[in-house]
């Protein structure tokens, strides 16, 4: 027998439930959007700043670099949101784009008349196939994603030096079409940016709108009990690594088309980049949470310290000091935020905790 | 007696026959007859680790069996994982909570199944009225919009109920739904159930507590060490006859504290007060003494434990061990002062799901000894073997992983870790939840013994006879507040229920 009798009734009168409209937005919802605004704040913030410094940075010119420069990162943390969320991670993602932007130096070496668009797709279908690998290994081993993906990091790579064998492909080794590509504007935005903000609202609308975006999250929160739920963990990680793979393939024909000049090293490094901007713009690392949205807006936080830092001449060191402590502040705010998000639910709980 | 089916009538909706399920060496089913009938609820009964969840784990495709047949509506039943049953109208409520802690509750409800809109977009608005709804049939208010993460257990297993209901499924299994509600949220539990029934669905119901297995169920299934045991309409059996069956002896299945000489105050709590959770709590305890703290759940009783012993914070009063004074918010200085608490969320808050038996049993003394710069040594190691022993937890190994146990004798394992710091003090948050019978009253006679030894236990408990046959003095909470205190003379069911309801409250 229970010692327990009206205690729900008894208690929910004291905790009426939120009212229509305002409240009926989501509190994580809510959170998610503070967790987005901070960063524009922090954005908005440095550009002011800079720009008192050295109003040469509000520029058309400078304004219309930052969009390009952060065009690329914004892409990759774009993808790695997609694998963090699943409470994985991707580092091959410089080498994928370093092996794809070679690989379209070459296409276009071996047959000049290549229009740019089959070029875009081979070079998407190349990413897919590394993320294949990636997405396949991982559901053979059994190892975690870790592991595998820094293992193929130096296997992509390889195979990248392998075949330049040292040589390097110049912007004259490329249509004229194509390299207009990397620099072009349309109303003074650069392609490349809009491409990559085709790719921030698809996937962010992908990952809050549709079911099995939401399985992502799922898996990321609590696998066994995705598991347990019927939703097919393997297929769905197997599926972002790929998609992860094709969008790094993506970036490393934009690279190709941005810098025309191209050897075995281009993008060596890059995935601490888009980790960090995964974390900065509020993907939780052990998944389950985080929005598209929040990491293209890490990238371009990151992108505009580096080039604010250039244009107020201070050593590049700092550059990596300062990225280090907006990793550790972004991470405080995280937590800073969760622990908020306890104590209001506490204060809700019908039951008490 | 036949297997499955005794005296005959409706076919059955769901069979299973000879299922054998092995982990290695552990044959958790052996050969299991189970027959469920459209319209009945029926009930599953074992000791902890007899082999219950393995087999709600087969039916819901999370487990392949190792041999034996499974049938729907008279044909033979393929599952090849937890979507497959679900395609088959197979609802689950597993013992562990499976649900995701940074989506939202409707969200959880509804994965894989979210109520959509134009091109294929999830309707959220729709979710979490669909939610509303599914809350409203069991009357219970949790905003389908917030995160689940922080529900407390109630809820917790409140939205697993809400989820498995949203099925509509034809075949509705329940492991140990109820272990953590409280009496009105149970009766509406059962309310939908029968309901349920009378659609033509079949019911799996799996709970310690027999009163809940007698009032719904038609049959009784009984397992013991993974076989099965007997299948029998609910009408030819009693309480005593099942647990005969269960235990394979006679056993009471309760245990009156012993008269323990009274000793000096251990435990002294002040004023203790935290904004909107509880306020102006005042109580001692003696060594030798076992004070219970009851009411209904929600009234605070968990949330004072967990101050006192300083894994939450409070804003005023004090908390006195032996006279001292106890820093607050602080459980390493709690536990170095000798006290201890088995909290009420055991799975979460107690257990290192993938360390051993052995190692979790001696995790909370190694805290304390590498205060003191010493190693682990093999005393500590015989000692958690001792109280594994003596608490007769079921495993294969002491070193198998904890996430291998099943639920009750996860539970153990954390009594046993507590237990063997040999705390002066212990603050044990329902002692008994998910135990069977058997363990049921060696619990009982263990806090009796540790009380005769001189320990201060100080006990929450949602049973009113564990309450009533183990205080020594019961205090009553309401809404926060201590409003009664009750010596083991006065206390009985209509006095605890009167002042935990709030009616005619002094303090
Ligand atoms: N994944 C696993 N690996 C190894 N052994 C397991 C596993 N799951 C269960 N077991 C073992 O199978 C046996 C049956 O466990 P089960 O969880 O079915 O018991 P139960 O009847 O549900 O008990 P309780 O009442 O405590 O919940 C136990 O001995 C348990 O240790
Ligand atoms: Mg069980």
């Amino acid at each position: 027998m229970s010692l327990t009798d009206t205690g729900a009734s008894v208690q929910a009168a004291d905790n009426p439930p939120p009212g229509p409209g305002r409240a009926r937005r989501g509190l994580t919802e809510r959170l998610l959007a503070v967790r987005e605004l901070s960063l524009l704040i922090a954005l908005a913030a440095l550009i002011l700043v800079t720009t008192l410094r050295n109003d040469r940075f509000l520029s058309g010119q400078s304004i219309k670099d930052l969009l390009l420069g952060c065009a690329i990162l914004v892409i990759l943390a774009v993808g790695q949101t997609l694998v963090i969320v699943t409470r994985n991670v991707d580092l091959s993602v410089g080498s994928i784009l370093g092996l794809v932007a070679f690989a379209t130096g070459e296409l276009f070496l071996a047959a000049p008349g290549t229009p740019w668009p089959l070029a875009l797709l081979l070079g998407v279908a190349l990413g897919a196939v590394c993320g294949v690998v990636n997405g396949g290994l991982i559901a053979v081993a059994k190892v975690p994603a870790l592991v595998i993906t820094l293992g193929t990091l130096y296997a992509f790579r390889g195979v990248d030096y392998y075949w330049a064998a040292g040589r390097q492909i110049n912007a004259a080794d490329m249509p004229r079409s194509f390299l207009r590509l990397g620099n072009q504007t349309v109303l003074g935005v650069p392609v490349l940016f809009l491409v990559a903000l085709i790719v921030v609202a698809a996937v962010g609308f992908y990952l809050r709108s549709y079911r099995s975006g939401r399985e992502l999250y799922a898996i990321g929160s609590e696998p066994a009990a995705a598991r347990l739920s019927g939703i097919p963990v393997g297929r769905r990680v197997f599926a972002v690594f790929v998609a992860n793979g094709a969008l790094a393939g993506l970036a490393g024909v934009l690279y190709a088309a941005r810098f025309g000049t191209l050897d075995a090293a281009a993008g060596t490094g890059l995935e601490l980049q888009v980790v960090a901007a995964a974390v900065v713009g509020g993907v939780a690392i052990f998944g389950g949470s985080g929005s598209a949205y929040g990491a293209a807006l890490g990238a371009v936080l990151l992108t505009t310290i580096g080039s604010s830092l250039a244009v107020l001449r201070i050593d590049p060191f700092w550059q990596q000091a300062v990225v280090g402590a907006l990793i550790l502040a972004a991470i405080g705010l995280d937590r800073l935020l969760a622990l908020r998000m306890a104590a209001r639910l506490r204060g809700r709980s019908a039951h008490g905790a | 007696m036949s297997p499955g089916a005794p005296g005959a009538e409706s076919a059955p909706l769901l069979e299973l026959d000879g299922v054998t399920k092995s982990f290695g060496a552990v044959a958790a089913l052996r050969g299991v007859h189970l027959a469920l009938h459209p319209g009945e609820a029926h009930a599953l009964v074992g000791e902890n680790g007899a082999g219950k969840s393995t087999l709600v784990k087969t039916l819901a495709g999370a487990h392949a069996p190792d041999s034996g047949r499974m049938t729907l509506d008279g044909r033979p039943l393929q599952l090849r994982g937890p979507a497959d049953a679900r395609a088959a109208g197979i609802a689950v409520i597993y013992q562990e909570p499976t649900l995701f802690p940074d989506l939202t509750v409707a969200e959880n409800i509804f994965m894989g199944r979210q109520p959509l809109r134009g091109l294929r977009r999830i309707d959220t608005r729709a979710m979490n009225r669909d939610a509303e709804r599914l809350f409203e049939r069991l009357g219970v208010r949790i905003d389908p919009a917030r995160p689940a993460r922080g529900l407390s257990i109630a809820d917790q297993q409140l939205v697993e109920i809400a989820k498995a209901l949203s099925f509509d499924a034809r075949v509705l299994i329940m492991d140990e739904p109820t272990a953590a509600l409280s009496g009105v949220e149970v009766e509406r539990l059962f309310a939908v159930a029968r309901s349920l029934c009378e659609r033509g669905a079949a019911v799996l119901f799996i709970s310690h507590r027999f009163d809940e297995v007698f009032d719904l169920c038609q049959r009784i299934t009984v397992l013991r060490d993974g076989a099965w045991v007997s299948s029998d309409r609910t009408a030819d059996l009693t309480v005593d006859e099942v647990v005969r069956r269960m235990v394979g002896r006679e056993v009471s299945s309760l245990y009156p504290k012993q008269d323990a000489p009274l000793r000096d105050t251990l435990l002294e709590v002040r004023g203790l007060s935290r904004a909107g959770v509880f306020s102006d709590v005042s109580f001692s305890v003696r060594g030798g003494e076992i004070v219970a703290l009851a009411g209904l759940v929600g009234a605070g009783r968990s949330e004072v434990a967990r101050a006192v012993f300083g894994v939450d914070r409070y804003d005023t009063g004090e908390v006195r061990v032996a006279g001292r004074v106890l820093p607050p918010g602080n459980p390493g200085k709690a536990i170095a002062a000798g006290m201890a608490l088995v909290p009420e969320d055991r799975r979460q808050q107690g257990l290192v799901m993938e360390l051993s038996v052995e190692r979790n049993a001696t995790l909370a003394r190694r805290r304390a000894l590498s205060r003191l710069g010493l190693l682990l040594g093999g005393a500590e190691r015989a000692e958690a073997r001792r109280w594994t022993r003596r608490l007769q937890v079921k495993t294969a190994r002491l070193a198998a992983p904890v996430a291998t146990l099943s639920g009750g004798n996860q539970q153990k394992v954390v009594l046993a870790k507590w237990l063997a710091t040999e705390p002066r003090i212990l603050i044990i948050d329902e002692p008994t939840r998910g135990i069977d019978v058997g363990t049921k009253a060696e619990v009982h006679r263990l806090l009796s013994e540790l009380a005769g030894e001189g320990l201060a236990i100080l006990m929450i408990s949602s049973e009113l006879p564990e309450v009533l046959g183990m205080a020594d003095r019961v205090l009553v909470m309401h809404e926060g507040r201590v409003v009664r205190e009750l010596p083991r003379g006065e206390a009985d069911e209509t006095s605890v229920m009167y002042a935990a309801t709030g009616q005619g409250a002094t303090a």
